[in-house]
């Protein structure tokens, strides 16, 4: 059934449903906007990269899933679905993650010509043989580009210390030796195996009626159900791969960033509950209104690039946190320091629900952000928990929950660190 | 009040209320860097809440308010001043007063900072000067902008507009207590005050908790509002600069002046003319001269409709430098001799009238163009650009193509050692 949810908390509401061919479908009514979005989320990503088929185990170089939705663009015929929707006057873009391959637009007219074409090609694939070796070149540069970047490095430097094997550790763009033997064949099997509406959650955010995009997502979509083949799951120690991954490029300072794996439960509800409670840890230990960051940056070891994060994809998770510092191991002892002195009893209450109260409003203001929406919501499909939930969830977040985060996982020993050095 | 404007967004359409407050200072090399600085030592403390911690602690029990410096260069216009948003008081309840509150502490930072002995703090004043010195330092990083910056240093070294968004290096380091503590003062006494607020509440309301805010404003002899000098003609045939470094792409950066076009800038036409060249993806460049010829990285041309300046930016390999240059100015002169079909001028209109339209979506974006069309002189909003676009004609954009003119080429290449392959 097409149902509608309210969420009278955070003033959203939705419209949705698992159509009989697999797919998920979402909409999100917004009234008083000019923009429409649709989001075409596809769940496979850089790091689904072992699967199962007929019983048999495939192995795919690393940069597939970036290289076919790179390729997905193009119709049969040779033309490029982008400009079809770029004259229509609508944004077009896609992106791939370790976990997702999305597509998706917006624009201001013609949404749903913009979406029969988006999912025409997401759904038949039009490429071939020449125009996959011809790919390879621009996605060399693409890869190349990157790899001139400080904070990819830094971030893959992190993510090679803490992974031995898991594939998350690869760029998602892959290198340019392992799309070298990627072949037209390869992205067919791959598309044919997950581009598959079991596969798929297709979110729309505007001032659009619920019961037509409905219709219109079941007559553009394929009709029949197929289950997409399962993936590898990895499973690693809790131990970093390495202690620290240094790289020397041309930058003005020193850039890192240290995190640890923690072994936060991967799907439903217990899955996003177990981000909040990590959110929320490294935002009362790191947040910009915490005692260490503003003795951190009154000291200038910090500056406005430090941040932190809180990843969780492909069944694993770890944390990460880092800026630039002349000082990275400093800034990592004294995060540290910190870490153990809250673990040990040191949350004060009051700052803890004032944090609190922060965190609900950062949820609220999240929500002015379609693409925002439309991400989170995919996600969540897929992942079993309903993202419109998650932000009402934080009221009941204690500050034990955070003491006993920081204390399991803000360890030396859990500890790996990337350093990216100027070049001398 | 005297030399303070307010503009209010009435719509419930968001989440959050936003509230900004811009100071508008011409764009001078003395003082570019002190403006750049101000807003981060102002954010650092007041005199309620003298430190970080406490103004973090005031902002969560704002349910998370944010209040953040921001610093804008338009022209020769530098923008300093603070960007606030809050939860809309529909969702924690009427009442709260978050309106007031949010207005009160930015009056706060602008009017009663943290002082010591009389001037600005200055542990405050080192640790963001500091800061200053080492963004400015690591624009390094992004080899995209630098280059883009070399050009127009280059390009403008005769013009105000030369210099950058967060001022000189050597202007930065000369930063002291004293020299931003008088800055400090004669800007609040003498610049003119733009205030922003996008939201549901009533802008009688919003009116009064502004003017309470600012009551303390110290206004003198207000400064009129900054001009930017437009040249319309480069001085004679196109400059040439060139630096290296270690990179595994070379970086190529066009200077054009807009030329006639400028004496009275329709900002509609202008943005199409740009999305035609290269401001879209189905722009001439992008077609062809990365999509057709596959010449380089990336190619995209970004216009500053105050100054009458185009900047064409694009990141090439070394050797493909010269035929990538040669593509572009061909791809222009085709623009010039009205050699373009029209679904390319349909699809540019299409992409800028839905870029307009947008604009009304986000409360940034609005707040950004009420900034930009109010320093413009254009007493419209961004819908009625967007209906304007809708209007601009073949001989509309073909008068702003003929008069863009080659001021200066900026060339950034490879030179230690081998190039990364």
């Amino acid at each position: 059934m097409f149902n509608k949810y309210e969420y009278g908390r955070i003033g959203e509401q939705c419209w949705r449903e698992r159509l009989d061919n697999g797919l998920r479908l979402i909409v999100v009514p917004k009234k008083e906007y000019n923009r429409s979005l649709a989001f075409l989320a596809v769940h496979y990503g850089g790091a689904d990269r072992r699967f199962k088929q007929g019983g048999e185990w495939t192995d795919t170089p690393a940069g597939v899933a970036h290289f076919l939705e790179h390729k997905a663009f193009e119709l049969e015929g040779g033309e490029d679905a982008m400009t079809v929707m770029t004259r229509r006057g609508a944004n077009v873009n896609a992106f791939t993650s370790s976990e997702m391959t999305a597509y998706h637009f917006d624009c201001v007219s013609d949404f749903y010509e913009n979406l029969e074409t988006l999912v025409g090609f997401v759904t038949r694939p039009g490429f071939t043989k020449e125009s996959v070796e011809r790919e390879k070149g621009i996605i060399a540069q693409e890869i190349k580009m990157s790899e001139d970047d400080p904070d990819h490095a830094v971030y893959y430097g992190l993510l090679k210390g803490l992974f031995k094997k898991h594939p998350i550790r690869e760029p998602v763009v892959g290198t340019v030796e392992s799309i070298s033997g990627i072949t037209d064949e390869l992205l067919r099997t791959c598309h044919s195996a997950f581009y598959v509406p079991e596969n798929m959650t297709l979110v729309t955010v505007g001032d659009l009626d619920p019961i037509s995009v409905r219709k219109e997502a079941e007559r553009l979509f394929p009709r029949g159900y197929r289950m997409s083949p399962e993936r590898e799951k990895v499973r690693e120690k809790l131990e970093p791969a390495k202690k620290r991954v240094t790289a020397k490029m041309e930058v003005a300072e020193t850039i890192f960033l240290a995190g640890a794996k923690t072994d936060s439960p991967s799907g439903g509800a217990d899955g996003v509950r177990a981000e909040l409670v990590a959110a929320l840890s490294l935002n009362t230990l790191l947040s910009e209104a915490s005692p260490l960051y503003s003795e951190l940056y009154s000291e200038g070891l910090i500056n406005e690039t430090f941040s932190y994060d809180f990843e969780r994809s492909n069944g694993v998770s770890f944390l990460s946190f880092g800026g630039e510092t002349a000082r990275p191991d400093e800034v990592t002892e004294r995060v540290l320091a910190e870490a153990k002195r809250l673990a040990d009893g040191g949350i004060d209450e009051k700052y803890f629900a004032r944090r609190k109260k922060a965190a609900m409003g950062d949820e609220l203001r999240a929500l002015n952000s379609f693409d925002n929406i439309a991400y989170n919501l995919a996600l969540g499909a897929a992942g079993g928990y309903d993202y419109f939930e998650t932000a009402p969830m934080l009221k009941d977040v204690t500050a034990d929950e955070v003491r006993d985060f920081l204390k399991t996982w803000l360890t030396g020993e859990r500890l790996s660190v990337s350093v990216v050095q100027r070049k001398e | 009040m005297r030399g303070v404007r307010l503009k209010c967004v009435s719509t419930r359409k968001f989440k959050t209320g936003a509230i900004s407050l811009s100071l508008i200072c011409p764009l001078d090399k003395k003082t570019a860097a002190l403006n750049a600085v101000l807003p981060y030592v102002l954010r650092r403390g007041t005199a309620s809440h003298p430190d970080m911690v406490s103004i973090e602690a005031y902002l969560d029990e704002l349910y998370g308010a944010r209040l953040e410096p921001v610093l804008r260069k338009r022209g020769e216009v530098q923008c300093v001043g603070f960007y606030a948003d809050f939860v809309d008081e529909a969702f924690v309840g009427r009442g709260t007063g978050i309106i007031e509150k949010v207005s009160e502490l930015l009056g706060e930072m602008l009017l009663m900072p943290a002082i010591a002995g009389g001037r600005l703090r200055r542990d405050y004043v080192e640790t963001e000067r500091d800061n200053l010195i080492a963004d400015i330092k690591s624009e390094l990083n992004d080899k995209r902008s630098y280059a883009s910056h070399r050009l127009l240093e280059n390009m403008c070294d005769r013009e105000r507009y030369s210099v950058p968004k967060l001022g000189r290096l050597r202007e930065a380091e000369k930063i002291t207590v004293a020299t931003l503590t008088n800055h400090y003062r004669s800007l609040i006494g003498c610049a003119p005050v733009e205030v922003f607020y996008c939201g549901s509440a009533d802008p009688d309301r919003v009116a009064r908790a502004v003017r309470d805010a600012l009551s303390g404003l110290p206004r003198r002899e207000i400064t009129p509002l900054p001009t930017t000098e437009i040249r319309y003609a480069p001085k004679g045939p196109a400059r040439e600069f060139t630096e290296t470094m270690e990179l595994t792409q070379a970086r190529l950066c066009m200077g054009y002046r807009v030329g006639d076009a400028m004496r009275r800038p329709n900002r509609a036409a202008l943005s199409v003319a740009n999305a035609m060249l290269g401001g879209a993806p189905t722009s001439k460049l992008f077609m062809n001269v990365r999509e057709r010829l596959g010449l380089c990285y990336y190619v995209s041309s970004g216009l500053d409709s105050h100054k009458g300046v185009l900047l064409i930016s694009s990141g090439v390999d070394g050797e493909k430098l010269g035929d990538a240059r040669a593509e572009i100015e061909a791809q222009l002169a085709a623009l010039k001799a009205g050699d373009f079909e029209d679904w390319e001028l349909e699809t540019a209109k299409k992409s800028i009238v839905t870029a307009y339209l947008s604009v009304c979506d986000s409360q940034p974006a609005l707040e950004a163009a009420y900034l930009d069309f109010g320093l413009s002189g254009l007493e419209l909003g961004a819908d009625d650009i967007a209906a304007l676009s809708e209007e601009v004609s073949r001989e509309d954009v073909m008068e702003i193509f003929r008069g863009l003119a080659l001021d200066s080429v900026f060339t950034l290449r490879n030179g230690g050692g081998d190039d990364v392959q």
